[in-house]
């Protein structure tokens, strides 16, 4: 993964609460190969009526082709920790999800493939729908989105915010402990052995 | 147990649980916060296949084969398993126990008499303990810390972290306690409390948090009832769920297959994990009992979740626009029209199973209100686990569903998620003991409502949306 800190792009609206991973990518997509790009499976259902798209639908209008910022109601990514949702998101261009409030394993499995869940408050998440489509600069620096006449903050875990900047790949960094988790290995072993179950 | 004995939890106060388990699993904490926790148990089910194809890449082995363990059961089939006739789906069955052999895991296949659900197994063997940190990449992984596990959910790229590390890095969640109180009325169950502070405080209400559930009527629940507690906790946007282990944990893991050997001893470290009486959470939340009745999902989100006794809301009294929008797309999706009686609502089917709801003790309740009765719908019963199919069927449960017209399948996730074969077809309407409400879920235009076994043997009595309790009178 490579890390970055300011984007630029055009954001698009997806004005809906709950916006579930199960939405983001139905379950019966999920056994396809990475290789193959999920992009073509993000909001599957959504934006079909059977197997024809549905025009009227946000991320079907000509605005929408090749934006990069998606801007949601409260609560987006909730539901099953399919990492899917995030390759759907990523495969199909998006690199920053704006909302006010999304689920816990979505936002962890986001930033662990480049992809920003920036928290912003629900009245200035309401201006931001009202404006798209519209070009933002998003600089995770700052913490601050830029665009359509204001700039505005946002929220992320510090932690988040240095491994997206960063681009860390976590097993590297864990591979750094090798000693303290060899150490706690054979202590845990001796407090808990039914740990380790009998073979 | 490690730090069992220091009661405090270094902000001044009183340990809670979650303290306990979080402290005893904590290998180096970042200055960022960011602790790098250690993983007692890691579950991996058809659904891991990018984890392992991630550490592939990398050229990484499986740290600790023997604390992984695998499970078949998103992607089984429920019926005619010995040979999958779809392709894809036999793919998938096929690479987790390729992946299991070659790494050296333990894996309950389709042919282990085990097999299930891998939220209903592990408990089940006593694979999952009280004190552990398990880990799956899977949502509902919540459901473990209903024996006073540390039970978490995770994606993809952290499957692949703990099978290279048996670690996984974590930021602490805030504590949260949701404290039941009173005595649950005949008919209502755990499935009704957990939707009831679902309703109450929405599915991102408790974002960011351990929830430890607390309270009388949780203590009266069984271990089966925990689990179905703790399994919804993800519904509630909640990091965790978990109950304190206390003597009806210990009573029913006695004599599991991976027990400890020394069970009292253990049981001695484990009772110490509870919280301390002085214990201060971040959060607390109390639901009395008395306001619990049955209750049933109307919309597509498990917050939207009413007593069975309720009207189906009305976009047109609704202040809020935003709110009023969301609840006429929910409607439209269902098929519902505001303001109808939620009883006068007609089902195409039933379905009893997942993880949530297809313990023994689920069966047991369902059977109760089935038994001499007929199905006016179809429907289908998938047991928790092989085990559970094995137990039901020595206590003549599934003659029971069977003779009320409902078919009688093997053990698998089915029809809780459609990727396996069993779906609810578009535009069908079907009343589910599942946990997910969600557009689709149980397949394209399929439209779900989330509600208790009894009440889902209910609604099959009846044919709609029913009150389980009249159905009950002289039969509990
Ligand atoms: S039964 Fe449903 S919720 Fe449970 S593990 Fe399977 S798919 Fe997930």
């Amino acid at each position: 993964m490579t890390g970055w800190t300011t984007h630029q792009g055009r954001a698009v609206a997806l004005p809906l609460e709950n916006v579930d991973t199960d939405q983001l990518i139905p379950a019966r997509f999920m056994s396809a190969p990475r290789s193959a790009g999920y992009g073509g499976f993000l909001l599957h259902d959504l934006r079909r009526d059977g197997e024809a798209l549905r025009p009227e639908f946000p991320l079907n209008q000509p605005q929408a082709q090749g934006a990069s910022v998606l801007v949601a109601r409260r609560n987006f990514g909730g539901g099953s920790s399919r990492e899917a949702a995030v390759y759907a998101l990523v495969d199909a261009g998006f690199r920053v999800v704006i909302a006010p409030s999304f689920g816990d394993i979505f936002s962890g499995n986001a930033v662990n493939n480049g992809l920003l869940p920036a928290r912003v408050p629900e009245a200035e998440v309401e201006r931001l729908l009202a404006a798209c489509p519209t070009e933002l600069v998003v600089d995770l620096e700052g913490l601050t989105i830029a665009g359509a006449g204001e700039e505005i903050g946002f929220s992320l875990d510090p932690v988040w915010r240095q491994k997206l900047i960063n681009g860390w790949d976590d097993i590297d960094l864990t591979a750094s402990h090798k000693a303290a988790i060899a150490a706690y290995a054979e202590d845990r072993r001796a407090r808990a052995p039914w740990v380790w179950p009998k073979v | 147990m490690g730090s069992g004995d220091c009661a405090h939890d270094g902000r001044g106060g009183v340990k809670t649980l979650f303290d306990r388990l979080w402290d005893d699993h904590v290998i180096v904490t970042r200055d960022d916060g960011a602790a790098l926790l250690w993983v007692d148990r890691h579950y991996v089910h058809e659904g891991s296949h990018h984890g392992f194809r991630a550490i592939s890449a990398r050229g990484s082995a499986v740290a600790q084969p023997a604390l992984t363990v695998g499970v078949a059961d998103h992607y089984v089939p429920t019926r005619e398993r010995q040979a999958i006739a779809d392709p894809d789906i036999a793919r998938m069955v096929a690479t987790l126990g390729d992946n299991a052999a070659a790494h050296g895991i333990r894996l309950f296949g389709l042919d282990n008499p085990a097999q299930g659900i891998v939220h209903v197994v592990g408990p089940e063997q006593g694979l999952t303990l009280p004190g552990m940190l398990v880990v799956c990449g899977d949502s509902h992984t919540s459901t473990h810390g209903a024996l006073g596990a540390y039970g978490f959910g995770i994606g993809a790229t952290e499957v692949a972290h703990v099978l290279a590390t048996q670690t996984i890095w974590q930021k602490k969640p805030a504590r949260m306690r949701i404290t039941f109180t009173g005595k649950a009325g005949p008919g209502v169950g755990a499935k009704d409390m957990a939707l009831a502070w679902i309703a109450r405080l929405g599915t991102d209400g408790a974002r960011g948090h351990a929830v430890e559930y607390a309270g009388d009527a949780v203590r009266a629940l069984g271990v089966a009832g925990r689990l179905t507690l703790c399994n919804l906790s993800i519904e509630g946007g909640a990091r965790c769920g978990m109950v304190a282990p206390d003597q009806v944990t210990f009573d029913w893991l006695r004599g599991r297959p991976f027990a400890p050997a020394d069970f009292d001893a253990a049981c001695e470290g484990w009772a110490q994990l509870a919280t301390g009486s002085d214990a201060v959470f971040d959060r607390e939340v109390t639901i009395d009992m008395a306001e619990v009745a049955p209750i049933v999902t109307w919309g597509t989100s498990p917050e939207d979740a009413l007593p069975i006794s309720a009207t189906l809301p009305d976009p047109a009294r609704e202040a809020d626009p935003a709110r009023a929008a969301r609840i006429a797309q929910a409607l439209d999706y269902m098929g519902l029209m505001p303001g109808r009686p939620l009883e006068s609502v007609m089902v195409d089917q039933v379905f009893i199973g997942s993880c949530t709801n297809a313990r023994i003790e689920d069966l047991r309740a369902a059977a109760a209100v089935l038994a001499g009765r007929q199905a006016r719908v179809p429907g289908m019963v998938s047991p928790g686990s092989s085990l559970v199919k094995a137990q039901a069927e020595a206590e003549g449960l599934d003659r029971i569903f069977i003779d009320a017209g409902l078919d009688w399948v093997g053990s698998g996730c089915s029809m809780c998620v459609g990727m396996n074969g069993d779906l609810v077809a578009p535009g069908k309407r079907c009343a589910s003991s599942t946990n997910r409400n969600f557009r689709g879920r149980q397949g394209p235009g399929a439209r779900t409502h989330l509600m208790s076994p009894a009440m889902v043997a209910a609604a099959a009595v009846m044919g709609h949306l029913a009150d389980v309790r009249p159905l009950l009178e002289g039969r509990l």
